[in-house]
């Protein structure tokens, strides 16, 4: 089924991007061409085969639970379009 | 069965009856030193902004790695809510973007939950009733937001020292009925997770946060109604009110013939309401997948033994055991259970001496009362439960009397001797050899002439001011029960 200019309109809503119908159209046809080539694994028998946690082999390591040193606050804060009083400073929150 | 009544200003209200159908989501941080995929602090208090990282600030390019701690933990709360659990087990991102959460997604579980299908005995009418949990997942905490609003400006601050900390979450399955279920419910789960060791569960530091889920149908049936969410409970009092106003809420509605809308509702604690956050079309879409920057994790054979052997014994059970094995009664089992550093403390008095009763007596009215009294917890008081029982035992034998025990308590606190020990220094042994009370009585009898001619008059509550007397003038030691005794029957032979 191929992909609308709503739904990548949402999709990109979703991942706050604002887009020109131009590039609506032009990603739609990129996302169709995508899908379908993903769909070529669903014509595979999978049946039986164990499904995969991960690309990589091997387990998550842990490390002992001791704090250690955070950075600076100044340091933290330098990215930051804002700061006040050590916060960050943002546009208000409306909840 | 609808039963309409006479319609009011055109409205036609039903009074069929409606039950709540309630499901609670609980949120606790974790018991660590450290934070979740970095080794930040998780200390609570400190200046904003202070107890932050690359990795817990959402930097491009930085890995996370898990806390060993934070995932024991989570695990021995899975088992000790008798759940099972997924071995592997993975993480998942939660994608939203908020202030507070410096990666735009929340590293969760979703797909392959810690532990699943789990339940928890709960008090209810005096007998126990089980609440399914339907998973218990680990993830880790956002940061804060302060709205901040003078002169005009409009803007919000945060604090990301919470980010990245530890956060279990248990989710229940709907499955309790009314308010006081909830309550007993949060109650025992608040009660099981300090047991456990898992959380410290202090709600004035967030450490325990509900969300609630809410929907009614008609008493008896077994359907569900359109479900409400609540969020912001932050305490199990503000959940108590968030049921009461939405149960009330959608019983009005329902009877008005009005629909009950699927939203998600935030609670004002202050104004004792809730409002709509979002409705059903502006439901948040999180993209759950499986978080690639963490690899599966294995718990093996021994590792789950080790952790299950480090799941204590549950309040609920240890209570019925205190009644059932030390004759204890439902009261004193209930106080002496609510805390597991008491319950340990009283186990180990009673293995010291093994006089339940008294015991507990001395650790209700004595010992928490004074350690209450200094706001200081049971496993911070002076005295080793060992110690506690020798005092108690010379109490017990006679040897010393209950106010002479207080006051030896006390030095113990202030110079760290046993009891036995003080009670030679001091030789503050009861006297309960009549040979040695006889001539204290004979001096308190020829003293006090007005309480002897009113106990001689027939007034005999006048022995009460004599024996007074006489423990002034033993200096506390004499046993008082003797030298009442012996009042009598001196004062008797006179007459
Ligand atoms: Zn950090």
């Amino acid at each position: 089924m191929p992909i609308s200019p709503d739904e990548v309109e949402h999709v990109a809503q979703l991942a706050r991007l604002e887009l020109t119908d131009q590039e609506k159209r032009k990603f739609a046809g990129q996302l169709d061409a995508i899908l379908t080539y993903m769909e070529k694994l669903n014509e595979l028998d999978t049946s039986g085969v164990e499904p995969m946690l991960h690309g990589v082999e091997g387990r998550q390591p842990a490390r002992p639970d001791s704090a250690g040193p955070s950075l600076p606050r100044d340091e933290a804060l330098r990215n930051a379009p804002e700061s006040q009083n050590g916060f960050f400073r943002v546009p208000p929150i409306i909840d | 069965m609808l039963c309409l009544t006479a319609p009011e200003a055109g409205v036609r209200v039903s009074d069929m009856e409606y039950e709540p159908v309630i499901g609670l989501e609980t949120h606790a941080e974790l018991l660590t030193e450290s934070k979740l995929w970095c080794r930040c602090s998780t200390r609570f208090g400190e200046p904003p902004n202070t107890q932050t990282c690359p990795i817990c600030l959402g930097m491009p390019g930085v890995l996370p790695v898990l806390n060993e701690r934070a995932f024991e933990l989570a695990l021995r709360a899975a088992l000790a809510l008798n759940c099972a659990i997924n071995r592997p087990t993975f993480f998942d991102r939660k994608n939203y973007y908020y202030p507070d959460l410096p990666k735009n997604y929340q590293v969760s579980q979703n797909y392959c939950n810690l532990g699943e299908d789990g339940w928890i005995e709960i008090p209810v009418d005096a007998e126990l009733r089980r609440v399914g949990i339907h998973n218990v997942h680990l993830e880790e905490d956002a940061g804060k937001n302060l709205h901040a609003q003078h002169g005009g400006a409009h803007y919000s601050l945060v604090d990301l020292n919470r980010a990245g900390t530890p956060l279990l979450e248990i989710v229940t399955r709907p499955e309790m009925h009314s308010v006081a279920e909830a309550d007993a419910f949060m109650h025992t789960l608040r009660r099981l997770l300090l047991y456990a060791g898992v959380s410290d569960c202090k709600m004035q530091e967030g450490s325990l946060r509900f969300e609630a889920s809410v929907s009614m149908r008609p008493a008896g049936s077994d359907g569900l109604g359109t479900r409400v969410e609540v969020k912001n409970l932050n305490s199990i009092k503000a959940v108590r009110g968030a049921l009461e106003y939405e149960i009330e809420r959608q019983t009005r509605r329902l009877r008005e013939g009005r629909p009950v809308e699927m939203e998600t509702r935030l609670w004002d604690a202050e104004r004792g309401r809730s409002a709509v956050m979002r409705t059903k079309e502006e439901a948040q879409d999180y993209r759950y997948f499986p978080e690639p920057d963490l690899l599966p994790v294995e718990i093996s054979d021994r590792e789950l033994a080790r952790v299950r052997a480090s799941v204590p014994e549950m309040p609920v059970l240890r209570r019925s055991r205190f009644e059932r094995d030390y004759g204890l009664s439902e009261y004193n089992a209930s106080v002496l259970t609510d805390s597991k550093q008491v319950a340990d403390y009283f186990e180990a008095c009673v293995a010291a001496y093994d006089s339940p009763g008294s015991v507990a007596n001395w650790i209700m009215n004595e010992a928490l009362a004074l350690t209450n009294r200094r706001g200081i917890g049971i496993a911070e008081f002076e005295i080793s439960p060992e110690r506690l029982a020798g005092l108690v035992r010379l109490l017990n034998e006679g040897r010393i009397n209950a106010r002479v025990a207080r006051d030896i308590m006390h030095k113990m606190i202030d110079t760290g001797k046993d009891a036995p020990t003080l009670v030679r220094e001091e030789g503050a042994e009861q006297v309960s050899d009549r040979s040695a009370l006889d001539p204290v009585i004979q001096q308190v009898i020829e003293e006090n002439p007005q309480p002897v001619q009113d106990y001689l008059a027939g007034s005999k509550k006048a022995v009460g001011a004599l024996v007074g007397q006489v423990m002034r003038l033993s200096r506390g030691k004499a046993d008082p029960k003797l030298a009442g005794q012996m009042l009598r029957q001196k004062l008797d032979r006179m007459q």
